[in-house]
């Protein structure tokens, strides 16, 4: 089932731990899971919502207008002005 | 230096990975262990509790990676009520980032290659049969040959998916774990706690493991289905605070647990599935290191007797061999999973009810058990099952 919106579903950067629980459930081979990056495969995810409900941590969300430009990543501590 | 190509590629280094890992070396067969973490035992996501006579197969009890010896459970019911069974033999609560070292180091002493902080992101396919795995190692991606493949990639595995296996897990099979180790609690050393209930953790349990003085593992499952309303990250914190309201916490860790039936396919296109991976889980109590240990020794077996043989299609006989040795037995805990499910709190509290009525002596988990079955009696054709053959 090809998903025909857009992308729904969100990671919120740097609070995941990894665990891998959602990848369980994934029937899509969508998510992929390294040591310490998470990341969506939005041309195979369908937004069927199995990763949000599994996530021990409440760490992924579903924006049923579309996940747009939320940030994907974390940005730098140390923002410009700055210095360490 | 990684050679281009090996006999066996194990991907994931946990008690499956370094079980099959180990006895595919100590078949003959040339072995390569993928890991994606920098460290092989760590981050532990696991309650740690196995039974003596479960990890004695397959290395001697050692001081260094028990944190407590065990005697005895104890279950809560839904109201409160204890019971405390009588056991026969002795668990241990682990230190997994030692036992899991420790497993990793028998298979390289049986002459397998381990590397760490190497991420597995596909496999070298030909005419549909996996031929190796692409990696990323050390920002470099690489492409290394293997006859067979085995995929001990945990309950994220993606391995056999690749392979044409399917490995996902159903929803109402996969239990969202959350666990907290805290310390500066009173616990009694040689227990073992379990609370059941809705309001504790529905569809699952929740645990409370002692890690030697003042120190335990608190964590718990609730069925995905379930989670939908309320995570498990809440159910725990909620407990914690009620119960240990001044722990302090030293670590706060997600899991997922498949309390499934072994997967249909685990041997498919020179690919094979062990652990986690494979659903080679205890299906009523979640456990899964021992299980997947054996199924890691008979995965790593088959593979260097196909190797010797020079017969890739032997690795089927694994998919035999494992459903006879635990494969069935994990179908019974199903189906007795799936009529516990249905238990409601009142007759969870009725079942310790009559539990506790019962002389100190029957009050063993089979006793328990049978009064189980006075509220379920379909459960006791599956019982009959596992005793029968």
């Amino acid at each position: 089932m090809p998903k025909t919106g857009p992308l729904m579903i969100h990671i919120v950067p740097g609070k995941c731990d990894y665990c891998g629980c959602c990848v369980g459930v994934c029937p899509e081979d969508a998510i992929e899971l390294m040591e310490s990056k998470i990341s969506i495969i939005e041309d195979r995810c369908t937004n069927c919502r199995k990763c949000v409900w599994a996530c021990p941590w409440e760490v992924i969300e579903f924006h049923r207008e579309g996940v747009g430009t939320l940030p994907s990543t974390i940005t730098a501590l140390n923002t410009a002005g700055t210095t360490l | 230096v990684i050679k281009e190509s090996y006999d066996v590629i194990v991907v994931g280094a946990g008690p499956a990975g370094s079980t099959a890992a180990r006895y595919a070396a100590a078949g003959g067969a040339s072995v390569l262990m993928l890991e994606k973490d920098r460290d092989v035992g760590y981050p532990v996501r696991c309650g740690e509790a196995v039974s003596h006579e479960g990890v004695v197969q397959f290395i001697e009890p050692d001081p260094k990676w028990i944190a407590s010896t065990v005697t005895k459970f104890r279950l809560v019911s839904p109201s409160g009520k204890e019971v405390v069974p009588r056991l026969d033999g002795v668990g241990y609560v682990l230190e997994r980032r030692i036992f899991d070292y420790e497993l990793a180091k028998i298979a390289a002493t049986e002459g397998a290659e381990v590397v760490t902080k190497a991420y597995v992101f596909d496999l070298i396919l030909e005419n549909g049969k996996a031929r190796g795995v692409k990696a990323l190692i050390k920002d470099e991606h690489v492409e290394i040959r293997a006859k067979l493949v085995i995929g001990a990639d945990g309950v994220e595995t993606r391995v056999g998916k690749w392979a044409g296996i399917d490995t996902t897990c159903h929803i109402r099979d996969m239990e969202s774990c959350a666990q907290m180790t805290i310390a500066g609690v009173e616990v009694e050393e040689d227990t073992l706690d379990f609370y059941f209930g809705d309001a504790v953790s529905p569809g699952g349990y929740l645990w409370i493991f002692p890690k030697g003085k003042n120190t335990a593992n608190v964590g718990l499952g609730v069925s995905v289905e379930l989670a939908k309303k309320k995570s498990a990250i809440r159910f725990l914190e909620e407990f914690v605070e009620r119960k240990f309201p001044n722990a302090a916490v030293l670590t706060h860790i997600a899991g997922g647990v498949p309390c499934a039936k072994t997967c249909e396919t685990i041997v498919k296109n020179n690919v094979m599935l062990v652990g986690d991976a494979a659903h080679q889980v205890n299906p009523v109590s979640g456990g899964g290191i021992v299980s997947g240990m054996i199924g890691g020794m008979i995965a790593g077996q088959v593979a260097a007797e196909a190797v010797r043989l020079k017969n890739l299609d032997h690795a089927a006989e694994y998919q035999k061999r494992w459903h006879k040795r635990l494969g069935w037995r994990h179908e019974v805990f199903y189906n007795i999973k799936e009529a516990i499910a249905d238990f409601s709190d009142e007759t969870l509290d009725s079942i310790a009810d009559h539990a506790l009525k019962l002389p100190e002596k029957k009050r063993t988990l089979g006793g328990i058990f049978r009064t189980a079955l006075w509220n379920k009696p379909s459960l006791l054709i599956d019982v009959a099952k596992v005793f029968i053959s």
